[in-house]
């Protein structure tokens, strides 16, 4: 297993806020990894920046940030663009205004094409039909004329990823992308996506809130809390051995079938996501932790449960899985 | 960024007091009478040029008045027109506007339907062509422009109201039977009041150019009143040798104005931030 | 978008009708109008004369009813003043005033647009407070004043260009400045306040995912969806400037429509100030017209719709 994306000590500010502290995470090739959390946790920022893409006040600093062994910290603007939609490609949660509303799909989607391949135009439909057919769009040559307003919310989400597929990018991060669909068309495109990454070898970087999405399709799962990645493991391993108890308190509140009983109330996590500054130290989960001891408001040492398994709590591990 | 805009809310807050303040207390702070001539000090120059007269701080005009008084006597007349044609063309606009937002269908089209005319009117030369055939005073320029320029007023009032009608406590006062006027006089105005300010300052600053065009153009305040708009009309033919018959007056036009505007973008960045609501 | 059309179309035709109607009732607003026509020194037979010649005498319905069929036609009848078919004065000069507004406009759109998009682009910074002080400022500026001093300074000290008449294309410049000025401010904002909304949304920041080079980003996918509203100021704009131009061609001397209204107004020449005013309005809603219509190619949705 190569490391295609690896981010390590990944820190993002908003003026004095706190988005992201000290992040680190890697995506390997070909491989699913899924970044969960709740709103406000940092997922979808440490993608944005991952890409370059933050905001004008955003500020960004790592002290690893590499792609397929290129530093990306070191990179202008305008080598990340030759990248950007190339080599590394993303989507988004909101299909239905990530299209430009002026200009037809067909156009919008060989754009990447000409831009990052000096493709011809022709060449570039015919790579664009191909990739809708391929996203299981029915008549793809029509649909090439049309405008995002003439597609539903769930064909847009397909044409986005068609054109996030058309350089044929060796990573793709997908931020939410089933969050605004309907359910039926969540578990397609889902299902979409799985299947393009055993087909064309693709890692995709998914990130979600929904512990239902990660059951699916991630091979490794990475828990964000608070600006940290708190804990992260192959999925198997993180459904069965939760070492953090955010971990743990997030996988209760999901329904298991079979596993909940009727008269049981479902787990919940009392109060909000802590607003952060870069110079906080200890646990950020210490208020809403359950299990809190007084050292928790020192500093956390990472701990190692296997090779691949690593999460970021002090509490003996016995107590956290114990239900 | 915060101080600048600050900045600009006073500085224009300041241009507009003192301004009132001079056209208020004309009669202490002129020096002279605006209207007495003397034909053997025509042309005087302002203090700091050449072969000035002392006693005439900014001069004197083409037939020897006081240009320093007429200029504070001028500030009364662009004060009056601002603030008389804002309450005209306020009162027309608001009730066209509140009505049309208020009820909505066929009478919102109506509304609409003023507007998109008026706006096609074509309007410093339907205000020359009134003031012409009615014959120039201050009261027919500031009629005249009263009924012309309501047309943002109606706009701005209209989607304030529509807005505000839609809100809960609106909603609520109409299940609770409350009358209709009952509702637009203690529920809808109140709220539709702050942006309806900020194109009060506006139209104040429109109104007074284009009293002050009008006035140029022979068409508005009638002489010998010293409204700054006619000060530059009187000294057109004298400023290719004495530039400063027509600088000074638009100086004090273009600063008031100037600081009117200033107001009222102030005023406009107050309400987006939502301090004042 | 037959139905908009249809819709916009009964909404323009109305407005000229409204229109029509009202600069009618504009010139009968001071009373008898022969009286005016005739001057302080007229004798009542005078006046009396005048009232048959112009057909006043007759009843005010008739009056408008034969002036309204005539004006559908083109027929603004005979100018009082300058002894000329008012259709013929008219045509002779809206070259003149068009070229006028043609080159304010130009003027405006050049100084406008760019000014506008480094605003959104530098939003908050100090750039964009300067440039909107400027905008300020011209917003103060009485386009009369300016015109007079840009003849003081361009004109006669320096001696760039001339300072009245319509001889060359360098007559044009300055009331062209002086006419952009006055629309300088709506359009700067407009395109501040689109590019903005633009650069915020979320097909800019999938554009900026697909790495497309800084100017596709801005000239193909902001520039397109911020161009509406300023097509559609643009367009009032215009319309304004026509308007406006009666103070422009006064103070500058060409002898433009607005010069004709200026004169007609003056000499009490009632079938040219009417035959003006309600030209000026149609080109208005033409204007308009145009501008929707060009936001519907520009807009896949409106054209659906």
């Amino acid at each position: 297993m190569t490391a295609l994306l690896e981010v390590e000590g990944l820190e993002i500010s908003f003026g004095s806020l706190a988005a992201v502290r000290g992040a680190s995470l890697q995506v390997n090739k070909g491989e699913t990894h899924c970044l969960v959390g709740e709103s406000g946790c940092g997922k979808s920022v440490t993608a944005l920046s991952i890409m370059g893409l933050l905001a004008r006040n955003g500020r960004r600093d790592a002290r690893v940030l590499r792609f397929d062994g290129t530093d990306l910290l070191a990179l202008n603007e305008r080598a990340m663009s030759r990248l950007r939609g190339n080599r590394l490609a993303m989507i988004f949660q909101e299909p239905m205004t990530s299209l430009n509303p002026a200009y037809t799909v067909g156009s919008q989607m060989i754009e990447v094409m000409q831009r990052h391949r000096g493709a011809t135009r022709a060449a570039a439909l015919a790579r664009a039909e191909e990739l809708l057919a391929r996203v299981r769009i029915t008549s793809p040559g029509m649909r090439l004329g049309q405008y995002p307003h003439q597609l539903s919310g769930g064909l847009r989400q397909r044409v986005m990823i068609a054109m996030a597929l058309m350089c044929s990018p060796e990573l793709l991060i997908a931020d939410e992308p089933t969050t605004a669909l309907d359910v039926t068309v969540q578990a397609q495109i889902l299902r979409l996506l799985s299947d393009l990454q055993k087909d064309l070898g693709l890692a995709i970087l998914l990130i979600t809130h929904d512990l239902g999405v990660v059951a699916r399709t991630a091979h490794r799962v990475s828990v964000m809390y608070a600006g940290e990645v708190v804990e992260s493991a192959p999925v198997a391993q993180l459904f069965t051995k939760p070492m953090h108890p955010y971990t743990r308190g997030l996988l209760d509140c999901v329904p298991v079938p079979g596993k909940v009983r009727r008269d049981q109330p479902l787990g919940s996590i009392p109060g909000m996501v802590p607003r952060m500054t870069q110079s906080f130290r200890g646990c950020a989960f210490v208020e809403r932790c359950t299990l809190a001891r007084p050292d928790c408001a020192g500093e956390i040492v990472r701990h190692r449960l296997a090779a691949q398994h690593d999460y970021l709590c002090q509490i003996p591990p016995d107590r956290v899985t114990a239900p | 960024m915060k101080g600048w805009r600050n900045a600009g809310l006073w500085v224009g807050a300041f241009i507009v007091a003192f301004t009132l303040l001079v056209a208020l207390f004309a009669p202490l702070l002129a020096p002279h009478d605006p209207f007495g001539m003397d034909l053997s000090r025509r042309l005087k120059p302002p203090i700091w040029m050449e072969g000035s007269l002392p006693g005439h701080l900014l001069g004197t005009d083409h037939i020897g008045r006081d240009y320093l008084s007429r200029l504070i006597y001028g500030a009364r007349i662009s004060v009056l027109i601002g603030v008389m044609t804002v309450i005209t063309s306020g009162l027309i606009g608001i009730a066209l506007g509140v009505t049309g937002g208020f009820f909505g269908g066929r009478i919102d089209d109506v509304v609409l339907f003023a507007i998109t005319a008026r706006l096609a009117i074509p309007l410093i030369l339907v205000a020359l062509a009134v003031v012409s055939l009615i014959g120039s005073s201050l009261t027919v320029v500031v009629a005249t422009l009263g009924f012309l320029l309501w047309e943002r007023f109606a706009v701005v009032a209209r989607v304030a109201t529509m807005q505000v009608r839609t809100l809960d406590y609106v909603s609520a006062a109409w299940s609770a039977g409350c009358s209709r006027a009952h509702i637009l006089l203690r529920d809808v105005l109140p709220n539709i009041a702050s942006p309806l300010a900020v194109v009060a300052t506006l139209e104040m600053a429109l109104a007074i150019l284009l009293e002050a065009a009008l006035s140029f153009l022979g068409l508005g305040v009638p002489p010998p009143l010293p409204s700054w708009g006619l000060m530059i009309a009187e000294g057109k033919e004298y400023m290719f040798f004495n530039a400063w018959v027509i600088t000074i007056p638009g100086i004090a036009l273009f600063v008031f104005v100037f600081g009117i505007n200033l107001l009222g973008d102030g005023l406009r960045d107050l309400l987006r931030t939502g301090r004042v609501a | 978008m037959l139905e908009f059309l249809a819709r916009r179309l009964l909404v323009a035709l109305l407005v000229c009708v409204t229109v029509l109607t009202f600069a009618f009732a504009l010139t009968r607003l001071a009373g008898d109008l022969a009286i005016s026509i005739a001057g302080a020194q007229a004798t009542a037979a005078d006046i009396e004369i005048i009232r048959k010649a112009y057909g006043l005498d007759r009843p005010i319905l008739e009056q408008f009813f034969d002036w309204v069929g005539r004006a559908v036609v083109g027929d603004f009848g005979q100018s009082y003043f300058f002894r000329e078919r008012v259709s013929k004065l008219i045509v002779d000069r809206l070259p003149i005033t068009l070229t006028l507004g043609l080159v304010g406009l130009g003027i405006a759109l050049v100084v406008a647009l760019p000014l506008g998009v480094i605003s959104a682009l530098n939003e908050g910074r100090l750039a964009d407070r300067l440039i909107s002080v400027v905008a300020l400022l011209g917003q103060a500026m009485p386009s009369f004043w300016l015109g007079l001093l840009l003849m003081i300074t361009l004109g006669l000290r320096l001696g760039w260009l001339p300072i009245s008449g319509t001889g060359t294309w360098q007559h044009f410049v300055m009331p062209g400045i002086v006419l952009a000025f006055s629309a300088i401010p709506a359009l700067m904002r407009l395109t501040r306040s689109g590019m903005i909304d633009a650069m915020g949304s979320d097909y800019i920041r999938t554009a900026r995912a697909k790495g497309l080079s800084r100017a596709s980003i801005l000239l193909k996918h902001a520039a397109r969806n911020a161009a509406m509203p300023v097509v559609s100021i643009a367009a009032v704009q215009f319309g304004f400037m026509l308007g406006g131009s009666i103070v422009i061609e006064t103070v500058f001397a060409l002898h433009g429509v607005g010069f004709l209204a200026w004169e007609s107004i003056s000499k009490n020449d009632y079938p040219t100030v009417q035959a003006v005013v309600l030209l000026l309005a149609i080109i208005y809603t033409l204007l308009t017209l145009a501008a929707d219509l060009l936001n519907a190619v520009l807009d896949p949705r409106l054209r659906a719709s």
